[in-house]
């Protein structure tokens, strides 16, 4: 059981995640729930990597002990990369749309008639 | 965003310059520990950030220019691609690691393990990321700052 | 330096000359704008020139091309290199070419459709970028760069949506796009997630080759075909799409309607490669019907398909901007390429079947260059006359010659009328689907029909009629934009009126790379399982 805590961690930031996506009107709650999901699939990742009783995967000299997996490591460094870059360019579009509506509800931006 | 008192910017003045070479320390040693270029240069960029905010973002914008900041990321992605280019043109292959295995480059630095010549155009290319994501990063979060920067309560 | 050695390293430059220049893009623009256009319009022709030579040799030869990077020699003996791949048979060269047409003629249309905005450094660097994600996507074997391509094809395409920022619509429209794609992506990130962890690989052919369809194979499964989806713009995934290609500027809506295409090629690879060898199992048995795994795929997109045929054509019919009516025939046409594949994957192993993948896969093309053209003349339109209402317009064929003959072309092309390219991988469809169940064919049809009614509304309401006053000055657009748009119209006029050459020379190849995928596992794995 103590084994699959970060399994239903996942499970549930990603679940948390998608309800903000769909349910919230507001876009920076959005935005949170999309960083929500990443964080989620990030955890994901990095307990996959983890071996019971394992040290981090750096070369000390001689190999004394089983070390955790470090492809998963750096696929979340990526994955990190990525989301800073997307979670910067979807602030930025917000910031975007607060100046020309001057709301954050997604209920009333983009009514306009053009 | 207007700067704050003067106890926050000493402070961080006088930290600035230890956060910086915290940082170049992690992208110069990302072959050998955890690190390199984007965790180093992240920690760099909110080294300015923190200058940012302790002096405000109409001062920042008066010493550095994002025009600048967005020429040095540049260089820093063609260092990058150019690097692997040279894989191809001196090794076999597109990122062919061409300077693996002799240490023209720093030569001896450091003893036994930590010698830092042991990755071959890797710690070049770290230097090329931290580069990109310092000016990156920093540019980001400059020009955030400098548009949204409050006048009378509201959002300009 | 010879020929071969280029083909060898072609799938490397293919993505990396667009990459070294959209960096390099900013740096020329501080000199002159002309010279940066130029060096843009090169750089892509210098890829175009790479795709066209690998994609020949590809085709000729019926080859697969892998290129590991940083070279380097397998691990184990018989084992193959674990690094970034890149992999290149008939389906992966078929898509690169239809990437690159599009990608040369978006540069060529902006350099005067974009000559009155400020910030085009980024505008370039951006495009050449998205070019770049693009045939990374197109052309990598590893699941993890595959995703990596996704984020920096959505990323740039999402700037570019909302390049032209003075318009809230705009911006809303990549807002949206932007939650959507990073949605997607992130569901494709948890089932290569899925299926690293079961497998300890992220290698496509690998994976393919070791698949065992668990349990959490099949939740990997729904999550690609899931998260690719909203990127391709399936129903009821598609409300990002009329509003992205609504709003963006024309000559990025023509590089998108590629990223929508690539990212069906996205779903084909997934299920196909990936899935293949496990499609055909039985999942159940119930009395003397077996339920196998591509049958249920198969209704599932087929029926998914007609939704998205019928609210793509119905909804079209009663929109008033042009760009928004053009972007919901596109949803209709999407529709047709996913009707064609569900209908191959129900028939899976049968001659029709067979027939309805390479309808569908010749449909990509013509889909891409049909709406495409579309796009670039509303684009043409709105640079001419600023209006993009179709009320507002009238009589415009008097003043745009050039231009109405395309918009005719394009016209004939979407609505699946002879000699156009898109009656030919139409009637393919409409044959395929018959044999399946005659009723799908038959809403097809009427829906194609559907489409010709709507556009020639357009035309009708847009170029025909007496000479408006308000456009009494109005000139036919430039002569780069005209020349974008008859690269299109060439290919569209050739691939019309030979559609057999192009059927056996380029979508055949293609069409067989779907259906059979030890050929694709065999030459990266060698045979040997290390």
């Amino acid at each position: 059981m103590i084994y699959n805590i970060p399994y239903i961690a996942v499970v549930a930031l990603i679940l948390i995640g998608l309800y903000a996506v769909i349910f919230k009107r507001n876009l920076i709650k959005i935005v949170i729930g999309i960083t929500l999901i990443e964080s989620g699939v990030n955890l994901f990742l990095i307990t996959l990597a983890y071996r019971q009783d394992s040290i981090a995967p750096i070369y000390h000299g001689e190999i004394s002990r089983l070390m955790s997996l470090p492809v998963p490591h750096a696929l979340t460094l990526t994955s990190i990369v990525i989301g800073v870059a997307v979670l910067a360019l979807m602030l930025s579009l917000v910031i975007h749309i607060y100046r020309h509506y001057g709301t954050l509800d997604a209920r009333k931006i983009g009514r306009e008639e053009e | 965003m207007s700067g704050m008192s003067k106890i926050v910017k000493t402070i961080s003045s006088i930290t600035f310059p230890f956060v910086t070479i915290y940082g170049l320390y992690v992208i110069a040693h990302g072959h050998l520990t955890p690190g390199g270029g984007f965790q180093g240069g992240a920690v760099v960029a909110s080294g300015c950030a923190m200058i940012l905010v302790a002096y405000g973002s109409v001062w920042t914008m008066g010493k550095i220019k994002e025009k600048h900041l967005s020429v040095l990321e540049s260089f820093g992605a063609i260092g990058f691609i150019g690097l692997a280019f040279l894989g191809l043109i001196f090794g076999t292959m597109f990122f062919k690691n061409f300077l693996v295995g002799n240490d023209f480059l720093f030569g001896e630095i450091g003893k036994g393990l930590s010698n830092i010549s042991t990755a071959g155009a890797l710690p070049l290319m770290n230097f090329a990321v931290g580069l990109k994501v310092i000016a990156g990063l920093f540019g980001i979060v400059l020009v955030m700052a400098y548009t949204t920067k409050a006048k009378g309560g509201k959002i300009e | 330096m010879n020929l071969e050695t280029i083909i060898t390293h072609s799938p490397a430059l293919i993505v990396a000359v667009p990459l070294l220049g959209a960096f390099l893009t900013p740096l020329v623009g501080k000199i002159n704008d002309k010279l940066r256009n130029v060096f843009v319009i090169l750089t892509v022709g210098l890829t175009t020139f790479f795709v066209f030579l690998l994609a020949n040799d590809i085709f000729s030869s019926g080859n697969i091309r892998t290129y590991v990077f940083g070279g380097g020699t397998p691990i184990t003996d018989g084992g193959f290199a674990i690094r970034i791949l890149f992999e290149v048979d008939g389906l992966n060269a078929f898509m690169a070419i239809i990437a690159s047409i599009l990608a040369l003629a978006c540069v060529i249309y902006s350099w005067a459709f974009m000559k009155e905005n400020t910030g085009l450094d980024k505008y370039y660097t951006l495009i050449l970028l998205m070019v770049a994600g693009m045939f990374g996507m197109i052309l990598t074997g590893d699941m993890f760069n595959f995703f990596v391509f996704l984020e920096i094809t959505s990323i740039s395409s999402c700037v570019l949506i909302a390049f032209w920022t003075n318009k809230g619509k705009a911006v809303d429209a990549g807002f949206k796009y932007i939650v959507i794609s990073a949605t997607g992506a992130l569901f494709i990130l948890f089932a290569i997630a899925i299926l690293y962890s079961q497998y300890n690989a992220l290698n496509m052919a690998f994976l393919a080759n070791s698949i065992q369809y668990t349990f959490l194979d099949k939740i990997a499964l729904v999550l690609l075909i899931a998260g690719l989806a909203m990127k391709a713009g399936i129903v009821p995934m598609h409300m990002w799409l009329p509003d992205a290609y609504g709003r963006a500027p024309s000559s990025v809506t023509l590089i998108l309607v590629g990223a929508t295409q690539v990212s069906l090629y996205g779903v084909l690879r997934m299920t196909f490669t990936l899935y293949g060898s496990q499609l055909t199992i039985p999942l159940k048995q119930i009395g003397d019907t077996s339920i196998t795994m591509n049958g249920l795929l198969g209704i599932t997109l087929i029926a998914l398909a007609l939704i998205t045929i019928l609210v793509g054509v119905l909804m079209a019919l009663k929109q008033t901007d042009f760009k928004r009516l053009i972007a919901f025939a596109a949803v209709g046409e999407i529709g047709y390429i996913v009707l064609a594949i569900g209908a191959g994957l129900t028939a899976m192993g049968t001659s029709y079947g067979n027939m309805a993948f390479r309808g569908g896969i010749f449909h990509i093309i013509n889909d891409a260059l049909d709406v495409g053209l579309l796009f670039l003349v509303a684009g043409a339109i709105y640079y001419a006359t600023k209006q993009t209402s179709l009320n507002q317009m009238g009589g415009l064929s008097r003043n745009m010659k050039y231009t109405t003959v395309f918009f005719l072309i394009g016209l004939l092309a979407v609505a699946g009328m002879p000699p156009m390219n898109g009656f030919a991988s139409k009637l393919l469809i409409y044959q395929s689907t018959y044999q399946v169940n005659p009723i799908i064919a038959i809403v097809a049809i009427l829906c194609s029909i559907l489409l010709l009614a709507v556009f020639v509304k357009v035309f009708h309401s847009a170029f025909l009629g007496p000479k408006l006053p308000k456009f009494k000055d109005v000139k036919d657009v430039p002569k780069s934009m005209l020349l974008a748009m008859g690269i299109i119209a060439c290919f569209i006029i050739f691939f019309g009126l030979f559609p057999e050459f192009v059927v056996n020379n380029l979508v055949k190849p293609a069409a067989d790379a779907i259906i059979n995928n030890t050929n694709y596992i065999t030459t990266v794995i060698g045979g040997a399982v290390p």
